[in-house]
């Protein structure tokens, strides 16, 4: 029964999509404030139907109920309560009403926070993302209804994939797509000012705290993905440029590229078009990563049951949304108009260079990620080729580094126009700090790569730039140090701790890829492995059952200067309904560095294959990434934007009083 | 500077970013594309030598062995017409097993031994490499149309 209610609230919810897509949008046209008015209850409604079949799938996830296809495929009695749970959306069809269901509360949001919109302007807004809504909706219950029964029942299910069933899986989908979905409220506002033909700061103000929310949702759900790989996969790496991470890596640089061209746009009125184009990418390009994710042409944890229809259903609504808003964008674009002026050399020029470079990144990495599919589609699956990590690392290192570079110059550079003297005396001694610890470091370590010395000056370069920035900003102010910080406005700080993000992440990155000790050894009960300082000490295994698995239980005890400091237990579990087998490691975090013990095959009664990594400021890789995250959350809760929407509100009440 | 100017000099800066991102592209693929080749174009000497590339088959039947330092496999990948041997050093993933499908990446010595230097995991127990299963494919597609004749 619950099954079927599921079902039905979804159809009901397509119902209402369909009325919410079409009515709202033809009122704004024409006019009509009746029609325009159903918009955001037909969102409520919208929400509480998802909500309920959502509801409706974890409940027979909860109760183990294997007459339900997707259930007795992707879970097991023996799977415990919170991976039942992640269990829901750890499958096809549960991700993508996972999907639709995020799709719903940001459409909630949108109508609870943009109150004071203009009335054709929301509509337009909540009509294009029920549009949206009624592509996925169609998807759901056409190629992969969710609900689906098996009779007769299953009497155990197949359970959910081994890997999957870790605290980081049940994380990682809800923010990522979070992040995804979040590109469709800056979507929506750019097709919306497209149709109603106005196009300027204002908008801009509006759409730029949802840009930045789901850049900040986008940010976490990558940072937890690697972090998931880092534990899960047992190699120990954190980044492998697999496709499927290129999907969610692509949409997140075009969405960098929108928050600041978006700042642009709400300060000086330029780049409005620009702004509009890469709203329109952001959003196409995350439709483009659930595509590449889930129709199954890659090889990847993702990718599930290769399904001809579903690929056909979400190539040809690819097609109508990005053709549909190149279309749009086309014939409306010429009529907005230019924005404010500015100089060669000025804030401006800066950010459109960050924006130049964050594009052609992306770009780049597009082309790497679909050109084997190309190939191997294009010579009728004759010619097979990959393309792998040198790649992406050849060609991203030398575009992001001139970007990472003027990301230092940028926040001190004025608006409309800046003077090249003026620049160098703010920042000439940062660029000396860094220079000389880009220089010295390798120098005191007793040598280095050209890319340990790029990656550190511009990581100090970062940091040292952004003291100069703050010691500018407060320059004018009275008081004493504190008084004058305190009274920065925190979109200003959101910014300053993004950019510090960056410092921290470039740091992890080359001095995890620099000083990083990778060993495959086989130990022997007793046998010792010295690796930077650390003796690591094998004493064998024993048999450990979990909930649903058994495994052999490692016990590695670390040594320093004789002393045992710390011991590890990695595991190699077998679960029992699958069969299959997993690594988990055993990983010692710390501020400086990682030890990172896992356990290959066992030889023979007493020796195992054993990896044993040091992996030194690993952590500040996702801490990088947290402080990004959080920059944008800071940035959020800038009052400006709670004041103007008061002010907006006073506005409307004038005019609709008069 | 004028604004016509101004503007010509924005897209000629652009124009010279693409530029160099094209040729880092272009640069970056010839140098790190990585061709996938069955066991029977490996038998077949159709490989590059001395460039890394791809193969993929199943894991022969009891052909796995393990040299004395533990941590050396040999392995026989076969795409069920043409078998070619592999060595690896490492640890190999938790879903390697005989019967199954594998793909490997590495370089084919003199003596015709692939010498793998990555060994790649499927994530499911189902899920068959698509590389391998197209190493199967044609290999008995080849075979057939030759029995045919």
């Amino acid at each position: 029964m619950i099954p079927e209610i599921g079902q039905l609230a979804l159809i009901l919810a397509l119902l209402l999509a369909v009325v919410q897509g079409t009515l709202p949008l033809a009122g704004a046209q024409r006019g009509v404030k009746a029609w325009m008015a159903l918009s955001r209850p037909l969102a409520a409604g919208q929400l509480l139907f998802v909500a309920v079949a959502f509801l409706c799938l974890t409940w027979s996830f909860l109760g183990s109920d294997f007459s339900v296809v997707n259930v007795a495929k992707n879970s097991n009695s023996q799977l415990p309560a919170h991976y039942r749970i992640a269990a829901t959306w750890g499958s096809h069809e549960g991700s993508m009403l996972l999907w639709v269901l995020m799709l719903s509360l940001w459409m909630q949001a949108v109508s609870i926070f943009s109150q004071s919109l203009p009335r054709e302007m929301l509509s337009r807004v909540l009509s294009v993302m029920g549009l949206i809504s009624v592509g996925f909706l169609l998807f759901l219950l056409l190629t992969s209804n969710p609900f689906e029964r098996l009779s007769p029942p299953a009497a155990e299910g197949n359970d959910l994939n081994p890997l999957l069933q870790d605290p980081g899986m049940v994380a990682h989908p809800p923010m990522l797509y979070m992040g995804y979905v979040g590109f469709s409220v800056a979507f929506a506002f750019a097709i919306a000012a497209l149709l109603g033909g106005r196009l300027d700061a204002t908008w801009a103000r509006w759409s730029r705290p949802w840009t930045t929310a789901a850049w900040c949702f986008l940010t976490l759900g990558i940072l937890i993905g690697s972090w998931w790989a880092y534990n899960e996969l047992g190699w120990g790496g954190w980044w492998f440029w697999d496709p499927v991470e290129n999907a969610s890596f692509m949409p997140w640089l075009v969405g960098t590229a929108l928050v600041h061209s978006l700042a642009v746009t709400e300060k000086r009125g330029a780049f409005k078009r620009w702004t509009v184009l890469l709203a329109i990418c952001a959003f196409s390009l995350s439709l483009l990563g659930t595509f590449l994710v889930r129709s199954g042409v890659l090889t990847s944890v993702h990718a599930f049951a290769t399904d001809p229809a579903r690929g056909l259903f979400i190539l040809v609504f690819l097609a109508l949304v990005i053709g549909g808003a190149l279309m749009l964008f086309a014939l409306r674009a010429p009529h907005v108009g230019g924005g404010g002026r500015f100089e060669m050399i000025s804030r401006e020029t800066f950010l459109l260079a960050n924006n130049v470079l964050l594009i052609v990144a992306a770009g780049s990495v597009l082309l790497g990620t679909l050109y084997p599919l190309v190939l191997d589609a294009l010579s009728g699956g004759q010619t097979k080729i990959s393309v792998g990590p040198p790649y992406f690392e050849a060609v991203f290192v030398p575009l992001m580094s001139p970007m990472v570079f003027l990301m230092g110059v940028g926040p001190v550079a004025r608006w409309k126009q800046a003077a090249l003297p003026e620049l160098w005396t703010l920042l000439r001694w940062a660029f000396a700090v860094s220079l000389a610890s880009a220089v010295l470091t390798p120098l005191a370590a007793g040598g280095g790569s050209w890319g340990l010395r790029l990656g550190l000056f511009l990581a100090i370069w970062i940091l040292a730039a952004t003291v100069a920035s703050v010691r500018e900003r407060i320059r004018n102010f009275r008081g004493a140090v504190h008084e004058r910080l305190a009274m920065q406005p925190r979109a200003w700080w959101g910014m300053t701790l993004a950019h510090l993000g960056v410092a921290v992440f470039v740091a992890g990155v080359t001095v995890v890829g620099t000083y990083e000790t990778e060993r495959d050894v086989r130990m022997a009960i007793g046998d010792t492995v010295e690796m930077g300082g650390n003796v690591f000490r094998f004493d064998g295994t024993t048999e450990v059952t979990g909930p649903n698995y058994r495994a052999a239980r490692g016990t590695v005890t670390v040594l320093r200067d004789g002393r045992e400091v710390l011991v590890l237990h990695p595991e190699k579990r077998t679960y029992n309904a699958s069969g299959m087998a997993m690594t988990e490691a055993a990983i010692s975090t710390g501020v400086l560095g990682d030890l990172y013990v896992s356990l290959g095959e066992p030889i023979n009664a007493r020796s195992w294959s054993v990896r044993i990594y040091h992996k030194p400021l690993v952590t500040w890789i996702w801490s990088g990434c947290v402080l990004m995250a959080l920059g944008g959350l800071l940035a959020l809760t800038d009052r400006r934007y709670r004041l103007r929407s008061t002010q907006q509100q006073r506005e409307t009440a004038v005019t609709s009083a008069a | 500077m004028k604004a016509r100017h101004k503007r010509g000099l924005l897209i000629a800066a652009g124009v010279v970013v693409l530029a160099v991102a094209a040729g880092l592209v272009l640069s970056a693929f010839q140098k790190n594309l990585v061709f996938f080749f069955t066991p029977s174009q490996v038998v077949a000497r159709e490989v590059p030598i001395g460039k890394p590339f791809r193969i993929g088959g199943m894991v022969a039947e009891r052909s796995l062995q393990r040299e004395p330092d533990g941590l050396t496999v040999r392995f026989v990948v076969t795409d069920t017409v043409k078998s070619v041997p592999v060595m690896y050093t490492g640890i190999l993933p938790d879903l390697f097993k005989e019967g199954q499908g594998v793909v490997a990446q590495g370089k084919v010595g003199d003596d015709g031994v692939f010498v793998a230097t990555e060994v790649l995991a499927k994530h499911d127990e189902n899920y068959m490499p698509p590389e391998a299963a197209h190493a199967v494919e044609q290999a008995q597609n080849a075979q057939k149309t030759l029995i045919g004749n």
